[in-house]
Formats: structure tokens, C-alpha cells, sequence
């Protein structure tokens, strides 16, 4: 018994090089209905953008690293470098979405409930308070031109918060290796015009209703251990 | 489309711009002895303090040449009114209130603004609200109610020209529209050095202008300009465009104009 085991534990580790799995994604379950966070974010926004928008981008995330895989394989690096545009952007919307879900809570979740503990005190501590915090974010949100993220982000290196802004879908990290991001609001149009139309600001304003700080106090404390 | 005498090598699809004088701003600054309106009174006055009516002409909102339900089904009467009523319009206020502010830039036709507050790819705040009312302009133009089909005669030939075959240019616009990233134009200019037409993507408001080319229809795809009637199917609204509502009309009054800069060679004048 002992000895078959033992077989198969070598010829497991002498697998040949070029073979591996290609680890794809798919769509994360919301952990609320579409309509839970009215009348913030409607119930149809919701769906778009789960359903339609972050699918989007997960199927041509799985189709740019399919490719990728290829190119790597056949060692063609030309196409493993024009590739780089698709993944970075397709890969950043699913890695920004799957943040922005766990984000957003329904209020009797806990959406919209101010920050306690360390979280809490750190935002004070930075901010002066958290309604400047919801100001200054909410304004570079507002004065973000095109398409992007505004985030609350820690930063680990030197243990304070910072707001920082990404276009299109570049994740937080493309502005520091250091940054974490703690909350991501999505300023791009399609996550708001159905309700708010052009009215962008009047969409952050709503929006701290529903923002779950719960989620953003575990990442802060699991990161300043 | 107003195709009325402008200062030489601009477009004249300034936005209504109120003043009277549409001079460029060198040839103001340099002649103290003449009069010119309003701007030399105006920084006297300012110095002295003295409270005098304040003169001063920005841009207007362009109303798009058809009424707003014009281009149903295929853009509804709602996108244009928020689109042009609060997008576009939103650009003009905000563009005055910050050239309220600005002496140096006020005065600037709506070209000559572009080119300078782009500042050779280091924009200045002014570039984004100027290049977006340009290119909002220019995007109600380059529709008509009754559009799509074909272009005709010499446009036509230029695109079977530069593109083997105006399906092959439909095919190259639509990719190009659906693989733009984030908010983005699509353009289809006439590139001045190449002296070729060519298809050309742009991020947020930059347009062909900063680098000299002449546009000749252009192609919204932030999510606004189609989020209302077609949600997220992006290449819906980029096939409608291209067989319902682009204007050739507009793009061979355009390719007219532009040959008056660019030399593109004999016309094929056939023999007999």
C-alpha cells in the first residue's frame, strides 16, 4: 500500500514542464440580490453590470490568456507583448469588479454604516474626519475625465491611507506596488447613467449609502498585521 | 454645416462664437493704437478699477442641424437631450467659466484654443472642455436623419482608394470602435502629410486637430453617447451608426473642404 503510494507521489512530481492547467475565471456570485442596494443603485444597473459588463470582461480575459498561453508556448514574443493591453484591461475590470462587489452592501447588511475600530480611527486620523474623506473622494471622482476608479487604498510601506484615481480599468497597484485597495467606487458611465444620467456627483453622493466598511476594515486590519 | 470664410487653416465649426472679432489673438496683442473690441478696454479698466459693463463674448451651444427626434428609432429624442442638452452643454458652461478666468486664452478661436491648450501632449484644464465641445459639434454634424448607405463620387473613390473597398473601411471603423478602451472617438480623418485617409481611435477628448489632420466623421463611443438606447451592446450602436445615421453628405462637404489644404492628386477624369 504504502509502496504504491509512494509511486505515484514520484511520478506526480516528474511531470513533464509544459504541462499545467490554465486557471480561468469566472463570474463571482453578488452576495445580495440586484435590487437589494435601492434606491442607491437600481436593480436593471445592477444586472448590466454584473451580468453583462463584468462577464464581458471575464470572457475576454479568459480568451487574452488562452492566447497568452499559446504565445508563451510556441515562444512567440511579439504576440505575448501585444497581448499585454487586453489583459491588463480585461484583467483589471474583473479584478476591480470582484472589489466593487464586496464593496457594496444592502443597508440592513450594513451598507452605508461608518467605520469602527482601527479603520475608523486611521480614517480620522488622515481625513480629520470621515466626511472629508467622503468629500475628497467624491471630488475626484467627479473630476476623474473619461473613464476610471477613484479608491481609498493603504498604503503598506508607509502605513497610511491615501485616495488615489485609475483610468479605464487599471487596478489600484499601477500606482504603487504598495497600495491596497480598501474601497473602489467604479466612475465609469455605465455604472451609473441609467439613474443619475450625466449627474455624476449626485451618483457618489448616493452611493456611501450602500458602501459596506465592514469588508474594508477586514482588509486594513488583515493587511497592518 | 457653415462653410463661411475663417481665419486661414481653421475649421469653421467654432461654436457660435458670440464676439465680434473671430481675429487671431497675436494680431491683437501686437497693435496698441487700434481699438480693438473690448479686449484692450477691457484690461485698462480692469486696472483702473473702474466698474464698467464688462464686454465679453465665450461660446454658445450649437444646436445639432435636425430636431432632436429626428434621429429615432436609431438614436432616441432622451440620448439627445441629455447627450447634447447635458453633456455637451455642460462643456460649453464649464469651458466660460474657466475661460472667464483666463485673459491669455480668451480670444482664441475654437481651432487655434484646441492646439494651444493641448500644449503638445501636456493638456492644460482648458483642453478637455474645449476638444469636447469641438468634437460634440462635430459629432451632430457627421449624423443626418436619413443617413448610412453610401458615400458617393470622389469620397468614394478616396476609400476604395485608401481602404480596397468601403466594406473593408465599414469593417475597420466598427473594429475600431469596439475595441477602444474606456471612453474613446473613433475617427475617420484625412491625414495631411500621408495625404491619405485613415482610421484613427482617441482616448477621452483628444482629436485629430492636435496632430494636424483633417477629421472627417467621427464616432462617439463613451458610454454615454449610447448607454440609454442600447445598454451595453456596443456594437449595436456602432452597426446603426454606420447604416442609418452617419452622414456621407457631411463627410464629402468636408473632403471638399479639405482639398483645398491637401494636394491628393489628378482626379480620374475618364477618357471618352
Amino acid at each position: 500500500m504504502a509502496l504504491r503510494t509512494l509511486l505515484t507521489r514520484k511520478t506526480l512530481t516528474a511531470a513533464p514542464l509544459g504541462v499545467r492547467c490554465l486557471q480561468t475565471v469566472s463570474l463571482p456570485d453578488l452576495p445580495y440580490d440586484y435590487g437589494d442596494l435601492e434606491p442607491a443603485i437600481s436593480a436593471e444597473i445592477m444586472q448590466l453590470h454584473h451580468h453583462k459588463h463584468h462577464q464581458t470582461y471575464i470572457t475576454n480575459y479568459n480568451k487574452a490568456l488562452e492566447q497568452l498561453d499559446g504565445a508563451i508556448a510556441k515562444g512567440d514574443a511579439s504576440t505575448v507583448v501585444k497581448l499585454q493591453s487586453a489583459i491588463k484591461f480585461n484583467g483589471g475590470g474583473h479584478v476591480n469588479h470582484s472589489i466593487f462587489w464586496k464593496n457594496l452592501a444592502p443597508v440592513r447588511q450594513g451598507g452605508g454604516e461608518p467605520p469602527k475600530g482601527s479603520l475608523g480611527w486611521a480614517v480620522d486620523n488622515h481625513f480629520d474626519s470621515l466626511e472629508a474623506l467622503i468629500q475628497k473622494m467624491n471630488a475626484e471622482g467627479a473630476a476623474l475625465q473619461g473613464s476610471g476608479w477613484v479608491w481609498l487604498g493603504l498604503d503598506k510601506e508607509f502605513k497610511r491611507l491615501v485616495v488615489e484615481t485609475t483610468p479605464n480599468q487599471d487596478p489600484l497597484v499601477t500606482k504603487g506596488p504598495n497600495l491596497v485597495p480598501l474601497l473602489g467606487i467604479d466612475v465609469w458611465e455605465h455604472a451609473y447613467y441609467l439613474q443619475y444620467k450625466n449627474v455624476r456627483p449626485d451618483y457618489l453622493k448616493n452611493i456611501w449609502k450602500v458602501i459596506n466598511w465592514k469588508y474594508a476594515s477586514e482588509v486594513y486590519d488583515r493587511e497592518c498585521l | 454645416m457653415n462653410l463661411l470664410s475663417c481665419s486661414s487653416n481653421s475649421w469653421p465649426l467654432s461654436s457660435g462664437v458670440v464676439a465680434v472679432t473671430d481675429q487671431p489673438l497675436k494680431s491683437l496683442k501686437g497693435s496698441l493704437s487700434v481699438p480693438s473690441f473690448g479686449w484692450e478696454q477691457r484690461r485698462d479698466n480692469l486696472r483702473n478699477n473702474r466698474r464698467v459693463l464688462k464686454v465679453v463674448a465665450y461660446y454658445g451651444l450649437k444646436s445639432p442641424p435636425y430636431k432632436l427626434d429626428a434621429l429615432e428609432p436609431y438614436m432616441s429624442q432622451r440620448t439627445l437631450e441629455v447627450h447634447w442638452g447635458g453633456h455637451h452643454r455642460g462643456y460649453v458652461d464649464a469651458l466660460n467659466k474657466q475661460l472667464e478666468k483666463n485673459d491669455v486664452l480668451y480670444g482664441c478661436t475654437m481651432d487655434e484654443l484646441i492646439n494651444v491648450t493641448y500644449n503638445n501632449g501636456n493638456p492644460l484644464p482648458e483642453f478637455n472642455n474645449a476638444a469636447q465641445v469641438w468634437n460634440h459639434d462635430f459629432f451632430w454634424e457627421s449624423m443626418q436623419p436619413g443617413g448610412g448607405q453610401m458615400p458617393t463620387l470622389s469620397l468614394l473613390q478616396q476609400i476604395e482608394k485608401d481602404f480596397a473597398s468601403f466594406a473593408n473601411f465599414k469593417e475597420k471603423f466598427t473594429e475600431a470602435a469596439l475595441t477602444s478602451f474606456g471612453s474613446a472617438w473613433v475617427w475617420l480623418v484625412l491625414k495631411r502629410e500621408k495625404k491619405c485617409l485613415a482610421i484613427v481611435k482617441t482616448s477621452n477628448a483628444i482629436n485629430p486637430l492636435v496632430w494636424n489632420d483633417i477629421p472627417i466623421i467621427n464616432l462617439d463611443v463613451w458610454e454615454h453617447a449610447y448607454y440609454l438606447d442600447y445598454k451595453n451592446e456596443k456594437a449595436k450602436y456602432v452597426n446603426t451608426f454606420m447604416n442609418h445615421l452617419v452622414s456621407w453628405d457631411a463627410a464629402a462637404a468636408r473632403m471638399a473642404r479639405a482639398q483645398a489644404f491637401v494636394n491628393l492628386g489628378e482626379p480620374k477624369i475618364p477618357v471618352a
